[in-house]
Parts: C-alpha cells; sequence; structure tokens
C-alpha cells in the first residue's frame, strides 16, 4: 500500500518541480537563493508526508532570511497556494470559518500580495508527525527569543529530538543562557544526552545532575541506565549503574509522593463538584424538608443560562462566564420561586407528593429545553485563563479548571454561610424552619421565607450549572447525572447541615477517586453506595446530625 | 403519507370521480406503491444520530421517485419512531413487516437494537439494511451491513498507528457495552497476535455519559511516559467524547504525544463541540465529508438542499445508506420483483459506486466491500484524510484473530449459513454461539 503512495508521490513531485520550475520562470527577477527556495516550497502542494519533511529540513537548513515565516505558517495551516497558477503564499490570519476572501502574503518577501477567493486556495496540509517535525525545528529559530518563557518552550519542543545538531545547539545555548529556569531544563537535557557517553566520569557527572529531577523521561533513562527497566542490562561501570540505581530510587520516591497529591487533588475537585451541587439541596431538602427533583433541572437551566450568555457576548468570551454567574443564579432563582409557588407549597407536609410533583415539574422542564434548544450538545467555550494546566513541578500539574472550581466552591460555601449567618434572611429562614408557628408570631412572613428559601437553593443550583458547563456536556439530561449523586451527599452529610454536605461530598469525592484506578468507575461507584448505606443504617442521620430543638420537629 | 395524499387527490381530479372513487383509488393506491420502512429513532438519546439517517432515506425515496420510481411504482415511506427503546425496536419492526408489509426496512444504530430485531426479521423473512460501523461476530439471511466490520475500520487504523505512526503501547479506552467489548477483544487478539506484550496493552470501560475524566486521563498520561509511543484506540461512544477530548487538551495531551484514533467520533458529533483541542486525534471511517470527489460533492448538495440547511454535515452512516439504498433498488430490478427471498438471493454480486470513489460490492457474507480512510481533526471540525487503503477491503463477518471464530465463515450464496464452521463441518444456524 505504501509503495503506491510513495510511487504516485513521486510522480506528483516530478510534476510539482515542472510547476514549480514554471512559476520561477515567471519570477526572473529573483536571486538565486530565492528562486531555490520557491521551488522547495512549490514541491510542498503535491508530495507525500515523508517528502515533505526532507523539504521541511532542506528549507531549515537554506538559511533563507523567509524560512522561518513560511515554517511557521505551514505549521500554523497559513501555508496555501492558489489553484489557477499554483503560486504558494502565506496567509496573513488564519482562515475564519466563514471567510470568502483571504489576504495574502508573498512568502519570499513578506509583503501583502492581494487577496483571492477560498475557492481559488488549496492549503498544504501536515499530519501530526510533521507538525512534530515542524516545532522541533522552529524551536532552534526561538532559542534566541528574548523572551524566557518562549526559550524554555523552545527548549521542551528541541528535547523530543536529542540528536548531535541539537545537543550542539543546547551546549552552545547554556553557556549565553541568563535565566535560571532555562538553564537548568537545558542542563538536564545536556544531562541526558550524556548519559550516552562513552566516558564513565561524564556519565557520573550526568547523573549527579539527573538526581534532582523528577521527569518522566529522566526516570525511564536512568532505569535504562541502572538496570532495573526490562530486560535491560544496566550501565557497564558499576559505579555508574549504582549511581544510576539510588538516582532512580529517589526519583520514583518523590514521584509517588506526587502522585498521591495529585489523587487527592483529583478527589477534592470531583468533591467540590457534588459539594457545589449538594449546598443547594442541603438547603431546600434539608431546611425546607422539599425533596426537589427538578434540583438537577436547575443546574441544567443554569448551564443554559451560561450558554446563551456567551452567544449574547461573542467579542467578550474571557469574561462571560463571569456574567453568566450572577445571571444563572437569577434565572434559576426565578424559576425555583415559581416552582415553589405554583406547586410545591401546597404540598408542604406531604413528602411523597412532592417528590412526585418535583418530578413531574423536571420532565417538563427537561422537555422545554429540547423544544426549545434541540436534543444536541450545545457547546460553552473555556475562556483561557480556565484552560491548560499549572505545572507544579514535572510530577505534579494541576488543570487550572478543576482548581477554579475548587476554588469557586469553597467562595459559595462562605458566601451562603455568611448569608445563612449573617443577614436577617439567614436569621428568618432558620427561624422558619426551627419553628414555623413561633417564627409567624414574631411577625416573619413565612410564606415569603419559604418562596426566598427555596429560591436561594436553586439559585445556587444554578450556579452549580455553570461550574458544570465546564465539565460535562450542556444537554438536556444534564441534570440527571448529577441528583442521585447529590441526595447522597446530602443524607450522608447529613440533612440541613451545610458543613455536613461540605464533608460529606469532599470524602465521598475523595474515596470515589482513590478507588478509580483499582477497581474501575462503576465498581467505585457500586463500592461508594454501599459504603454509604451500611454508614446510613448505624448513623441514621448522617455525619452531623440536626440537634436541638430543630431536630424533634423531623 | 404526505404525498400519497396529494397524489389521490391529484388522481381524483384528473379522473373527477366522486366519493365512491375514493374508496377504490385508495385500495388502487395500496398496490400501487412499494412500501419501504424507516426504522430510526426519532425520539431519546440517539434521536441526534439517527434522525439524519431517516432524513436519508426520505432524500433517496423521493430522488427514486422522481426518476419514475422502481417497477413502474412509486416508493413509499412507512416512518416508525422507536424511540431509543430496544425492545421498542422489535415492536416496530414487527409492526412493518406484518401490518405494513414493507418490502425493506433501513434502519438500527445500536447494536443492542439490531440484537433486538434480528428474531423478527429471520421470523419473518423481511429485509434490513443495517448501516452503522458495527463490531461483527454476526451475519444474517435477513440483514445487509452496509456499514464497516472491524477489519474494515479498526484494524485498519490500529495497522496505520502500527506501521505509520510507530505505536509500541496501546490504550484501548471504550464505553461499556456490547461494541467496544467486543471490538476490544478482537484488537487484543490481533495486538497479541502482532507480537505486542500484554503489559503494553492497557484496556479500560466507562459507562455511558461519564464525565469526570481527570484521573483516567492522568492514567493515559502516564501510561503513555513510559518512553514508547502510545496510542488511544477509543470506541467511546456518544456523549462522554466530549469531556474526554476536553480533558485531554487541559492536561496537554497534543494529538502528537499520545494520538486517540476513534470510530464513533464523526463530523455530525464533532458539529457540537470546539474541535481546536482536538486537532490532530484521528478517525477511522470509510467516508469523510471532506474527500473530494464529484459524487460526493453532488451527494452533499442534494443533502444541503433536501434539508434545506446548507450548514448540515453528512457522515458514514448516511454514506452506508446511500449505498444500501441503491443496492437494493437495483437487486429489485434485477429480480423484477420486491419478493424478499428473491431480492435477498439477487443482493449478493451487485455493484454500486461509492460516495468518496471505488465500488461497494455486496459479497456473500452480506457484508460489503469499502474503502477505509484515517483523517486527522481540522479546526473546523472535518477531518484531512491522511492514510487510505489502495483498494477497497472486504467485510469480513467473523474476526480471523479470535481463536474461537477462525474457522467460521458466512457464507448465503453457496453454504446458505451464516455460522458455518469449516473444521466440523457444521452450521450451527442462527445462534452467533
Amino acid at each position: 500500500m505504501k509503495k503506491s503512495v510513495r510511487s504516485a508521490g513521486a510522480r506528483l513531485l516530478f510534476l510539482a518541480l515542472l510547476l514549480a520550475g514554471l512559476s520561477i520562470a515567471r519570477l526572473h527577477a529573483q536571486s538565486p537563493s530565492d528562486a531555490s527556495f520557491l521551488a522547495s516550497l512549490g514541491q510542498l502542494r503535491e508530495v507525500s508526508f515523508p517528502d515533505k519533511e526532507t523539504i521541511i529540513a532542506q528549507l531549515a537548513q537554506s538559511g533563507h532570511p523567509s524560512a522561518q515565516s513560511a515554517l511557521t505558517a505551514l505549521l500554523e495551516d497559513r501555508l496555501y497556494f492558489r489553484n489557477d497558477d499554483q503560486m504558494v503564499f502565506l496567509l496573513k490570519a488564519p482562515a475564519a470559518d466563514d471567510a470568502t476572501s483571504l489576504t495574502l502574503v508573498d512568502p519570499v518577501t513578506l509583503k501583502d500580495a492581494g487577496s483571492a477567493p477560498v475557492e481559488n486556495l488549496t492549503k498544504i496540509g501536515t499530519n501530526n508527525h510533521l507538525r512534530r517535525v515542524l516545532q522541533t525545528t522552529l524551536a532552534r529559530f526561538r532559542l534566541s527569543s528574548p523572551d524566557a518563557a518562549v526559550r524554555l518552550g523552545a527548549v521542551h519542543d528541541i528535547e523530543q529530538n536529542l540528536d548531535e545538531g541539537n545537543v550542539k545547539l543546547l551546549r552552545e545555548r547554556v553557556a549565553a543562557e541568563t535565566d535560571s529556569k532555562v538553564k537548568a531544563e537545558i542542563s538536564t537535557s545536556l544531562a541526558m544526552a550524556d548519559l550516552d557517553s562513552p566516558d564513565a566520569p561524564v556519565r557520573l557527572a550526568a547523573i549527579a545532575v539527573l538526581h534532582k529531577s523528577l521527569r518522566q523521561d529522566v526516570l525511564n533513562k536512568l532505569s535504562g541506565v541502572a538496570g532495573t527497566s526490562d530486560g535491560g542490562e544496566g550501565d557497564s561501570d558499576p559505579q555508574v549503574r549504582a549511581a544510576a540505581q539510588s538516582a532512580v530510587k529517589s526519583i520514583t520516591r518523590w514521584r509517588t509522593m506526587y502522585s498521591w497529591c495529585e489523587t487527592l487533588f483529583f478527589g477534592l475537585s470531583l468533591g467540590s463538584v457534588l459539594v457545589l451541587i449538594a449546598i443547594g439541596l442541603a438547603i431546600t431538602f434539608g431546611v425546607m424538608g422539599v425533596i426537589n427533583m427538578a434540583h438537577g433541572e436547575l443546574m441544567m437551566l443554569g448551564a443554559y443560562t451560561t450558554y446563551l450568555v456567551q452567544v449574547a457576548m461573542p467579542n467578550h468570551g474571557e469574561i462571560s462566564i463571569l456574567v453568566a454567574i450572577p445571571a444563572a443564579f437569577l434565572v434559576a432563582a426565578l424559576m425555583g420561586i415559581l416552582i415553589e409557588r405554583t406547586v410545591i407549597r401546597f404540598l408542604y407536609g406531604r413528602p411523597l407528593e412532592t417528590l412526585l410533583a418535583t418530578f413531574g415539574v423536571s420532565l417538563i422542564l427537561q422537555q422545554l429545553v429540547r423544544s426549545i434548544f434541540t436534543a444536541l450538545n450545545r457547546s460553552v467555550n473555556t475562556p483561557n485563563w480556565m484552560s491548560g494546566t499549572l505545572q507544579v513541578n514535572d510530577a505534579l500539574s494541576v488543570t487550572y479548571n478543576r482548581l477554579y472550581i475548587v476554588i469557586f466552591t469553597l467562595l459559595v460555601f462562605a458566601a451562603l454561610f455568611v448569608v445563612l449567618k449573617r443577614t436577617r434572611v439567614g436569621l428568618e429562614i432558620r427561624a422558619v424552619s426551627q419553628n414555623r408557628a413561633m417564627a409567624r408570631a414574631m411577625g416573619i412572613r413565612s410564606e415569603w421565607v419559604d418562596a426566598l428559601t427555596f429560591g436561594l437553593g436553586s439559585g445556587i443550583a444554578g450556579v452549580a450549572g455553570v461550574a458544570l458547563s465546564q465539565l460535562t456536556n450542556v444537554n438536556p439530561n444534564l441534570g440527571q447525572s448529577y441528583i442521585i449523586d447529590s441526595f447522597m451527599v446530602v443524607v450522608f452529610g447529613g440533612v440541613g447541615n451545610l458543613w455536613g454536605a461540605m464533608v460529606g461530598g469532599m470524602s465521598m469525592g475523595v474515596v470515589n477517586q482513590l478507588l478509580e484506578p483499582y477497581a474501575g468507575a462503576v465498581l467505585a461507584k457500586i463500592f461508594v453506595l454501599i459504603v454509604l448505606i451500611l454508614f446510613i443504617q448505624t448513623r441514621p442521620r448522617g455525619l452531623f446530625p440536626p440537634t436541638g430543638r430543630s431536630s424533634e420537629n423531623q | 403519507m404526505n404525498y400519497r395524499k396529494t397524489r389521490i387527490a391529484g388522481w381524483l381530479l384528473a379522473a373527477g370521480m366522486a366519493f365512491t372513487g375514493l374508496a377504490m383509488s385508495s385500495t388502487a393506491q395500496a398496490q400501487d406503491t412499494i412500501k419501504v420502512g424507516v426504522l430510526h429513532s426519532l425520539s431519546g438519546t440517539m434521536a441526534i444520530s439517527e434522525t439524519t439517517l431517516k432524513d436519508t432515506i426520505l432524500m433517496m425515496i423521493d430522488e427514486q421517485n422522481k426518476k419514475g420510481g422502481l417497477l413502474g411504482k412509486k416508493l413509499e415511506a412507512v416512518v416508525v419512531d422507536p424511540a431509543s427503546n430496544w425492545p421498542l425496536f422489535a415492536e416496530k419492526a414487527q409492526e412493518l413487516l406484518e401490518k405494513d408489509k414493507v418490502a425493506v426496512v433501513f434502519g438500527c444504530w445500536t447494536s443492542v437494537s439490531r440484537k433486538s430485531v434480528l428474531p423478527v426479521f429471520e421470523k419473518d423473512n423481511g429485509l434490513l439494511f443495517y448501516p452503522v460501523q458495527y463490531e461483527g461476530e454476526e451475519s444474517s439471511k435477513n440483514v445487509i451491513y452496509t456499514g464497516a466490520a472491524p477489519n474494515q475500520q479498526a484494524i485498519p487504523a490500529v495497522e496505520y498507528l502500527m506501521n505509520e505512526v510507530g505505536v509500541k503501547r496501546w490504550v484501548l479506552e471504550g464505553t461499556d457495552y456490547v461494541y467496544p467489548r467486543t471490538t476490544n477483544k478482537i484488537l487484543e487478539a490481533y495486538l497479541l497476535a502482532k507480537g505486542v506484550k500484554p503489559e503494553d496493552i492497557s484496556i479500560n470501560y466507562t459507562p455511558f455519559g461519564y464525565s469526570d475524566w481527570q484521573a483516567r486521563v492522568a492514567a493515559i498520561k502516564k501510561f503513555g511516559s513510559a518512553g514508547k509511543k502510545t496510542a488511544v484506540v477509543s470506541t467511546i461512544n456518544g456523549d462522554a467524547n466530549v469531556p474526554f477530548y476536553k480533558e485531554l487538551g487541559n492536561q496537554k495531551i497534543s494529538a502528537q504525544d499520545i494520538p486517540v484514533v476513534a470510530f464513533s467520533v464523526g463530523e455530525e458529533e464533532l458539529s457540537g463541540l470546539d474541535a481546536k483541542p482536538l486537532v490532530g486525534h484521528l478517525a477511522a471511517w470509510n467516508y469523510f465529508e471532506s474527500i473530494n470527489t464529484p459524487t460526493n460533492k453532488a451527494f452533499i448538495e442534494k443533502w444541503h438542499t433536501f434539508i434545506k440547511n446548507p450548514k448540515r454535515t453528512t457522515n458514514d452512516p448516511m454514506e452506508a445508506h446511500f449505498i444500501g439504498f441503491n443496492l437494493w433498488v437495483k437487486a429489485v430490478q434485477k429480480a423484477g420483483t420486491t419478493d424478499t427471498e428473491k431480492v435477498i438471493a439477487a443482493l449478493p454480486g451487485l455493484e454500486t459506486p461509492n460516495l468518496t470513489g471505488g465500488i461497494a460490492k455486496v459479497l456473500p457474507n452480506h457484508h460489503i466491500t469499502k474503502p477505509v480512510y484515517i483523517g486527522e481533526v481540522r479546526a473546523d471540525g472535518m477531518f484531512d484524510v491522511v492514510w487510505k487503503t489502495t483498494g477497497t477491503v472486504p467485510g469480513e463477518a467473523w474476526s480471523r484473530y479470535l481463536p474461537s471464530d477462525k474457522d467460521i465463515v458466512a457464507d448465503w450464496v453457496t453454504l446458505k449459513c451464516g455460522n458455518y464452521n469449516k473444521a466440523t463441518k457444521a452450521c450451527s444456524g442462527q445462534n452467533y454461539k
């Protein structure tokens, strides 16, 4: 199969060369190096991927002043050729989805070269392997960038391919490097290269440098030297082997510790999602005693609000999610108050009926959303500041979206706590939930307080929906997948107790994540459920049972 | 349906008949049309994917009728909604075959729905065209499998990664149900046969709609950092894909580090999400919308006109229905009747062009020949083809890599059996083990 692709490629190569020759003939005013540069670019049009790799290497070594721009354009999908005259151009900006005409840049002079309609342009394609090659190639240009962060990235890219030329390049760079981080990174790479040195003292010195590293590729390489990896005999020199073995041991120990930290963080982040969902429920279910099966749908409304806010502010993608938080709170809270006023208030004290009625409401809300937005997933974009990872060190990294959600949960929790304990509304809510008759006697409009409480719990569900829109699919079934978990958290933590929801949610998240690698996602969940059932048998009121007068009412 | 009514009206007008004529005309009408059953979920979780297929068949019928119908009769679609409910699929199939007496059914998406209707089609001797890639291990007299068998999608994709990308370590990640489990069983057997060590294969299943991918992706990252090129072969189905790819992007696993090749992610699935973090990840299919052939261009244009939305994508199962419908039309023309027994007998050996070039031919095992393409995701949610098979690949019902299946063949022309054991020379009928 490959052979015939190659031979077709060869034929096309010939054709491309011919055409390239034609286009050069028309550009006779250019210097010879420009001509060969253009010819190489011309070849890129139709050749196979392996042939493109050779051409990229040629271009990089040509030393032509425009080579970097051309290769960058190829990497960024901005290298095109015009169908009618087969001339290669760079695009000024990446092609937008709905663009009809694209602005061109001359590949040699890098000056504007007019524009052309999309139909007349064909992109010069790349594949994963080529993009990797391009990145490594371009990294050499970036190694002398004035920005330390760019240089660090360049070193990372070069490390992927530690051949002789790159090692030499790094050796030259390390002397001139001023930034300590970049310098350390280069030293590690050079030490990795030194491990292959024929001199035992050089290898020993390299191991001494690598001893402090936490990187997995360093560990792999050292294991090879130490003879601990599968099938390897290790280094011929016993001293080097012993040093490598001790380095492997130390690196492994640190990595294991950090991997526990990572699991703990995963648990806390899963837990914080559960907490976020459960604290809303802790209010409606806990404080008011209403089993609200539509809680998940209120979260879904929050997630759809996030989507709508994003659509409404197309040019402010970075902050639309911040606007979505109060918007989602309001939408869900108003819907919650509507449900309370129209359905639930007639059913207080009849938990079974409330359960069925709110289940009905949840179906209505789902179908409503399905009719308006269709059943297709809506894509909520993640702003740039929420994507990517926070690299704590080489062994531990934390994704930003999860980190922000943990922080966000703590903030919402704190805010809710303040509202309940420090404000007049909170006081009234607590008063009504503890002793309705007495509260009414004191002049509190308990009907209003009921509606407000339900609105508050629902609003927090909406806010949880904003967080979920960053983690999962926004579709009409969003709420269903979380409702069971959140009820579990509330029951486990103790009905009506915010601290219970907090501790319950976090511990369930951590236990789940600890079990998952060993038992798989399904078994881990089953196990958590069984433990919960057993726990409820011994402590039917959860971790933090309600105490004092309010417990007597329940 | 709708046009039937208008036709009745037109007929009435032309003949100038009164009420008495109505009864006569409608009975005459019933004999005048050939009924085509469409068995796709129009509600429930599968509606997203299956509604498109219903529309595809309606478009094909519409077009055939414009060409003058079939055997001098018009085609009439009978659309039912099994509502993503597997037992309901069997009920609706029975209704189509016994009550509406349809000549043929185009339908089903999930393997479980196909397994549910299979006994009905075999009992009533119906004919089903099944348009979706599936796990194989089946060949029924009454089903034509126009989607890919594992050797037309999964095996070539793994071959590509092994030979062209140099992958040495494999993560088989799937959703927990019959299609991923069977496919992974075949892939594992294939990889072991190719000399991959058992410790270099990691198999994991997650439930439908799974969204908390952080730990799984971290585990994949760890598995992939052992110094050998690693790839993920994903049979993750449906919604769970979106958070999975998002998490890959967040944990900075690019397609260059650990490519993910997916068997259930196509243009339709990508249209609902931001494809930028996915750029370079792979999909293996027998059709891509981006493949530039005149037939494909014409098909896409026809689809946009029919559905009245120039942004709608086309996908692999749609092409399978396109092929299936054309094959059925040819078989009916060849047999000169819509009688299922004769149409089924006429089908093997028939050929029709694919949308992307090459010829689809019905094989004696009721599968078809298909070209295989590997595409890399582009930022706009389309695919760039990076590799393809030179010709078409014949579909194999039973995998040669599973030890239990290596003697089993399906042949409905000479052996008249979907499960024939070459070693024991026995046909175990429709039990499929």
